[in-house]
């Protein structure tokens, strides 16, 4: 196990040159988000993170969170947490984001994406309980009632309450329409929730004195599938209307999963209503109109979807933090090319190779994210419509991209890191594998890599003809143009690469706009190499534009050697990672033939 | 002294984070800065840390930070307003500023300001000035240095010191001087609202000349170089050997 140091001159660099916090800061509403402030609680965030999660995450790890059958089914989180919880919310991180008018911070997207690294980063399993509490805020108060929001949102911005998402059943995982919970009104406004939850987050637990449920459930008329699904608030102890808790409702933790990761954050079976055992019903109210639960879920999903593409990026730096800390001490072997004295397996060619491969991606993915989270901010408060449509767009393209690609490195880059410990990393105390543990789950869940794929290559790409996909190749290529009026060596080797892997995403998009419609299970099959290859070029677009800054900061005479490695960085990228983009995209546009091929039988 | 007036000062230094491995300038001039992060030097943040507990437990009524340097030293001042000073003040100046010239700019503020207390880090992790003691004799003010526990009530301060062999207990009037030890406290960490507030609260710019103070070095740094390396160890072949070299090489005994 490791300390976590947050990488802030990276996050810091991303921010300022690639993502434009200053252009941020101008919009409307996120004048206090002056690059200097942010400078500030980023530093402030990564003393929190380091100091007070980063060691709890082993622990946490090692003991996990147990359950026990008192009181109706009680979770007790791992030594630490509890007292890690009342810190972060006291020191007022959890409204960072949130409305001013329910005592949020209302800062950009930029700079909560760069903090919810940290904590991602120092402790994916404590983190995943502000994430959740975020989401159930977004949903209250974008659809909830005045009274909904005076009720839960001050309590849950300030990090006293927690919340949760209710979607999954064990028979309604990736297909929500097929959800049975039902709700019935009691007709003085409320309902009463019956049936049973898997997978839910921080579902139970001792850190707040209160958690509020987002519940999806039917009403009784409710039309089949997914036009029949409502959401509803159910609060483990209800809201007296002095804002005092009430009676315990009938929303109950069951049991929790036994997990490959994230051990310390409980993942429970919930049961609501469950009238064997305590009778009555779960009482909650409606969130937003009858049977448009789902719709309310999608509003949302880009930011969920957003998050979780950032564990990978989280993961992926621990990983490569501990790697490294192991590379430089671990003495073994010697050096290849001769020398007599044992060396530290840093100078492993290989080994260099493995490390460089951790590095470069994460550099690449932290690039990328925080664009699109700048991307996010221009699309909801640009002052002109055309900037905001042209942004949503970006976002909306890429939103399966940063949730599908980022994920998939984490669990590349994470396994690079058991391999570079060797069998040290197979070793539990050495604390390698954790971070690979835990990163296994973030392609799975909020939509499986597959799902993110088929959203990117239908809804993102061929409904719309390519349309936003050909405006982002068209900026890729002025970058391949500014690349091309470098005289340095290591510029044309990027200039290169990245030139083959736009012209890799256009050949596999024009094939899959053209084939969409009349082959789709084909083209469904290159649904995932695709989204890798978007993922891979557009980092290394993100890249190639870092390049171009750390050259003009040398130009200009900085001697930072931050420059210099961020060119090396991004050209190891561009031999080794950008180098993949054309067998990709042959697997895309020639891949789903042999696929189809395969009978059942065959299997 | 009615407690309604106690201000404390709180004089904070910017200072080579002390995560960072320092570097000697390749011509011997100095240590290299350039691209090397900078924070509070954290016994200034102990020092920070206690005043407001002070002012928390009502003992004092504001709490302002203080920094002598560059333009750049306005961080560190945010830092401490983000920890909870109320105001703070930057005394701004490009010249290599030497002990002496602070301790005399933070005089100069002291007679502006008038607190009752000031509280130093005990030394600076750069270059171990002592600035609290060159400041005390300055204004002839009685000072606790390496402070573990502060007591303040009724015009009086109770101050523990950590000592050679134990601990020792002063007591005097205020105004005085502390130097804040390692086991002081424990500095909190600065919440996301304060930080926020932390730039809308006041911070005055003033120039040495403002406060009358001289700031010409009197020092000349003839060179600065890395502490000779470690040699590789012998073995000795028995206690008579060793004794020997202990006397003839190494000349300790």
């Amino acid at each position: 196990m490791s300390a976590y140091t947050p990488p802030l001159k990276d996050m810091q660099f991303v921010l300022r040159e690639l993502a434009g916090i200053d252009r941020v800061a101008q919009l409307p509403g996120y004048e206090e988000a002056a690059p200097e402030v942010v400078e500030a609680i980023l530093e402030e965030a990564g003393k929190f993170a380091a100091g007070v999660l980063a060691p709890l995450n082993f622990s946490g790890d090692q003991e996990g969170a147990k359950w026990s059958a008192d009181d109706g089914g009680r979770v007790t989180t791992p030594a630490g947490f509890k007292e890690a919880y009342a810190q972060f919310a006291e020191a007022g991180w959890n409204g960072l984001a949130c409305d001013q008018e329910y005592g949020g911070q209302g800062l950009p997207k930029l700079v909560s994406a760069a903090v919810l690294e940290m904590w991602k980063a120092s402790n994916m399993s404590f983190s995943l309980c502000p994430m959740l509490t975020l989401g159930a805020i977004e949903a209250l108060q974008l659809c909830g009632s005045t009274q909904q929001k005076a009720a839960y949102l001050p309590n849950m911005i300030s990090g006293k309450w927690t919340g949760t998402m209710n979607l999954t059943e064990p028979q309604a995982g990736s297909d929500l329409a097929a959800i049975r919970s039902r709700a019935v009104p009691q007709g003085d406004g409320s309902y009463k929730i019956f049936g049973n939850k898997i997978f839910i987050t921080y579902g139970d637990h001792d850190m707040a004195e209160n958690i509020v449920h987002l519940v999806l459930a039917r009403t009784p008329d409710a039309p089949e599938g997914v036009k029949g699904i409502s959401l509803f608030v159910v609060p483990k102890f209800m809201v007296q209307p002095d804002g005092s808790l009430g009676a315990r409702n009938d929303a109950y933790c069951v049991s929790i999963e036994h997990k490959l990761g994230i051990h310390g954050s409980p993942t429970c079976v919930m049961a609501f209503g469950d009238a064997g055992n305590f009778g009555g019903g779960a009482v909650g109210t409606l969130v937003g109109k009858e049977n448009e639960g789902l719709k309310y879920m999608f509003i949302m999903m880009n930011a969920a979807r957003f998050a979780v593409g950032l564990e990978g990026l989280a993961l992926g730096e621990r990983a490569y933090q501990q790697a490294l800390g192991y590379a430089r001490d671990r003495v073994q072997g010697r050096d290849i090319a001769g020398s007599a004295a044992s060396v530290a397996i840093l100078h492993h060619p290989d080994v260099r190779r493995m490390l460089m491969l951790m590095k470069s991606q994460n550099e690449a993915m932290r690039a990328l994210s925080y664009t699109v989270a700048a991307a996010n901010d221009a699309a909801a408060r640009h002052p002109e419509e055309a900037e905001r449509k042209r942004n949503q767009a970006y976002v909306d393209l890429m939103i399966p991209v940063v949730k599908g690609w980022l994920t998939e490195t984490s669990n590349e880059v994470a396994s690079l890191g058991v391999q570079v410990h060797g069998g040290m990393g197979f070793i539990e105390e050495t604390g390698a594998a954790q971070h690979l543990r835990d990163a296994r789950i973030t392609t799975i869940y909020e939509g499986t890599t597959g799902i993110q794929a088929n959203d990117l290559i239908g809804r993102k790409i061929a409904r719309e003809g390519g349309a936003t996909l050909k405006a982002v190749i068209a900026l890729m290529r002025q970058t391949e143009g500014d690349l091309d009026q470098q005289d340095k060596p290591e510029f044309a080797v990027i200039k290169a690469a990245l030139a083959n892997g736009i012209k890799a995403v256009g050949e596999a998009a024009e094939y899959i706009v053209a084939h969409y419609g009349a082959d789709i299970k084909a083209v469904s099959v290159g649904a995932v190499p695709f989204l890798k290859l978007l993922g891979i070029v557009a980092g290394g677009w993100q890249m190639a534009c870092a390049a171009l800054v750390a050259e003009s900061k040398i130009a200009g005479g900085d001697t930072d050697a931050f420059y210099p490695a961020k060119i090396a960085t991004t050209r190891f990228y561009a031999d080794h990672v950008l180098s993949a983009a054309p067998g990709l995209a042959h697997t895309v546009i020639h891949g789903g033939a042999g696929a189809m091929a395969v009978t059942d039988e065959m299997l | 002294m009615r407690t309604a007036d106690l201000k404390i000062l709180v004089p904070v230094k910017r200072v080579v984070d002390y995560n960072v491995k320092v570097r000697v300038k390749a011509d011997g001039t100095g240590v290299d800065l350039a691209n090397v992060k900078m924070s509070m030097n954290p016994f200034d943040e102990i020092a920070i840390e206690e005043a407001v507990r002070l002012r928390e437990a009502g003992v004092a009524t504001e709490v302002i930070a203080v920094s002598c340097g560059v333009t750049a030293c306005q961080e560190t001042l945010r830092t401490a307003m983000a920890i909870g000073a109320d105001r703070a003040i930057l005394v701004e100046s490009d010249v290599d500023l030497q002990p002496l010239a602070v301790a005399k700019l933070i005089k100069a503020v002291a007679e502006k300001e008038q607190p009752q207390i000031v509280i130093f880090g005990k030394q600076a992790i750069d270059d171990d000035a002592n600035q609290g003691q060159m400041f005390a004799a300055l204004m002839g003010w009685p000072q606790a240095t390496f402070a573990s526990k502060v007591v303040v009530a009724e015009g009086k301060a109770t101050v523990t010191r950590e000592i050679d062999g134990g601990a020792e207990i002063l007591e005097f009037k205020l105004p005085c001087v502390v130097t804040t030890d390692l086991r002081l406290n424990e500095p909190r960490y600065a919440t996301l609202p304060n930080i926020m507030k932390a730039k809308k609260k006041q911070l005055d710019n003033l120039k040495p000349a403002d406060l009358g103070v001289d700031v010409t070095p009197r020092l000349t740094t003839l060179k600065v170089s890395e502490p000779p390396k470690r040699g590789a160890g012998v073995k000795v072949a028995d206690v008579k050997e060793l004794v020997a070299k202990l006397k003839n090489e190494a000349k300790v005994i």
